[in-house]
């Protein structure tokens, strides 16, 4: 099978690759990185055959041109960007088959944020530390460090030659990214920080997602979420994906992808794990509100979901 | 002895201490040796800090439950375990001049000289707590009040990678090149994170790093 490889045209507005992050190394302070939204990377590498966890490329906002080197197999899952070869729509959630010389190119997005184009074979870009994904404030990984630019041209690795086929993702297993977004939350560690007033505003009011957002943490806009006095910090400690902090000023900040590993204000919340698909499909502007989730609830819902996924296999 | 607390669905924390010390720290790295003899199917990845560990597993893998039942059968142990006497590493330091352009500052702050200050730094073996915020950044406790120094009250945007630094009470190495409002007072060569070398990071939390001027400069 020849080398296939892709040609980035006009970037998208922050195009990285990313696979299922850079697991082992928190302990040294190394960043997971890693798609903001597993899931639809996971949907994504199903459709042309990768394991979920295979290097793809992850399109923020707005969407890349592509241009193929050879055949492969493509699917487009997450965000509302309609995914176009050659000048005609094509659909998401399905495997697409492309030819040497395609252009795929999206239309602008409509809802959510994140979009993840999956290739068979997967993007070859380099193993660092176990991993493909890329470490933007690190400057590591990836596609040599950075988000893509015009004139990148990206090894694709072989396409994984057991026919997978063309595939459709069924309904029941695409959220619904439309509707005013709640994510289901968990006690974190230092949950017991919280006032009666400030446990009142996070669960009953809503916030809306500052401009000053990315992969390293989402700012929150809203009433204050009062703590008790000095309670903001703690010893640095370390933090996963999907935890609420609250600063001094009672703005709520939830730490993403490239957060840093340890952090030192206290860790209110944590959005349950069947909710971080939502939660990266939020953009600057969105509405959000939480509500609580109990731990089992949480496992029967991932585990449901999860069964589901296992039976397209 | 030790605390478990929720984290989400995918994490839970356990705890040995509220404090900053070298007892608490060493319940710590007693646990690591304990949870590292571990075979427990979908954890994902453990991180230590001053005073508790975050355990991270795949919720679809791991029962939390059984998690949480695996980390109290630990608690027996600790006190059986021996820990591994950390490595001592060197850190050759350029200190001063253009390499480190607080330590003026550091000096004059504190009433002492500039030789003082390196004297005083360079003499202790400092303990590494934990690493984080940046790749390969140690956290280093023992520094000596005599040069404790507030941070700056304007950042720089740049700091070089391997400069070394006070800040408060603490002091530490930029592993990379980032802004921070750190007192600079001399760099190292010395890479203590690389990517593409093996091992990758030079230090582990329970080591001792001791820093040494380079006198011909």
């Amino acid at each position: 099978m020849p080398d296939n490889s892709i040609t980035i045209g006009s970037p998208g507005l922050y195009t990285t690759v990313q696979d299922g992050g850079r697991f082992g190394y928190q302990r040294y302070g190394m960043p997971v990185s890693g798609a903001m939204d597993v899931y639809s990377m996971q949907l994504a590498n199903w459709l042309v055959g990768n394991q979920y966890d295979a290097a793809c490329l992850e399109a923020t906002l707005t969407g890349p041109d592509i241009h193929f080197a050879d055949t492969c197999l493509v699917a487009v899952c997450g965000a509302g960007m309609a995914p176009v070869v050659n000048g005609k729509d094509v659909a998401a959630y399905q495997t697409i088959m492309v030819k040497a010389g395609d252009l795929l190119s999206f239309n602008t997005l409509d809802h959510g944020c994140r979009m993840y184009v999956a290739f068979s074979g997967g993007v070859d870009a380099e193993l660092i530390m176990g991993s493909r994904s890329t470490c933007q404030p690190c400057r590591l990984g990836g596609w040599k460090g950075r988000s893509l630019l015009k004139g990148d041209v990206i090894p694709l690795g072989n396409m994984n030659n057991n026919g997978s086929g063309m595939k459709k993702v069924p309904e029941v297993l695409v959220p619904d990214y439309n509707r005013p977004c709640t994510l289901r939350i968990l006690p974190g560690p230092e949950v017991g920080r919280l006032s009666f007033e400030g446990l009142r505003t996070l669960m009953t009011t809503a916030f809306v997602v500052d401009t000053n957002s990315d992969r390293m943490g989402y700012r929150l806009a809203g009433l204050p979420v009062g703590l008790h006095a000095s309670g903001h910090e703690i010893v640095s400690s370390g933090i996963v994906f999907g935890t609420i902090q609250v600063p001094a000023n009672g703005q709520p900040i939830m730490m993403m992808a490239d957060r840093q590993t340890t952090g030192g204000y206290a860790r209110i919340a944590v959005v349950s794990a069947i909710d971080h698909t939502l939660l990266a499909q939020l953009r600057p502007g969105d509405e959000v509100t939480f509500s609580e989730i109990k731990a089992n609830e949480a496992h029967r819902l991932l585990g449901h979901r999860n069964r589901l996924i296992n039976l397209l296999q | 002895m030790i605390q478990i607390l929720p984290y989400g669905d995918a994490a839970l924390i356990v705890k040995a201490g509220e404090d900053i010390s070298p007892y608490t720290n060493g319940i710590i790295r007693k646990l690591m040796v304990l949870f590292d003899g571990l075979k427990m199917e979908g954890l994902l990845e453990l991180v230590p800090s001053y005073n508790e560990i975050m355990v991270c597993f795949d919720p679809l893998l791991a029962d939390r439950n059984k998690v949480v039942e695996k980390i109290k059968s630990l608690e027996p142990f600790l006190s059986a375990v021996e820990l591994p006497a950390g490595k001592e590493i060197e850190i050759p330091v350029y200190y001063g001049g253009k390499w480190g352009p607080d330590l003026a500052y550091v000096a004059a702050i504190n009433g002492l000289t500039t030789k003082e200050v390196v004297g005083i730094h360079s003499s202790v073996d400092y303990l590494v707590y934990m690493l984080g915020f940046t790749p390969g950044f140690c956290y280093l406790g023992g520094l000596d009040d005599r040069i404790a120094t507030p941070r700056k009250s304007n950042p720089r945007l740049v700091v070089a990678a391997g400069s070394v630094g006070i800040a408060g009470r603490q002091t530490g190495v930029y592993p990379v090149q980032s802004p921070g409002g750190w007192q600079i007072i001399g760099r190292t060569n010395v890479q203590l994170f690389d990517p593409h070398r093996e091992p990758v990071f030079l230090v582990n939390p329970g080591d001792k790093i001791r820093f040494v001027p380079v006198t011909d400069h």
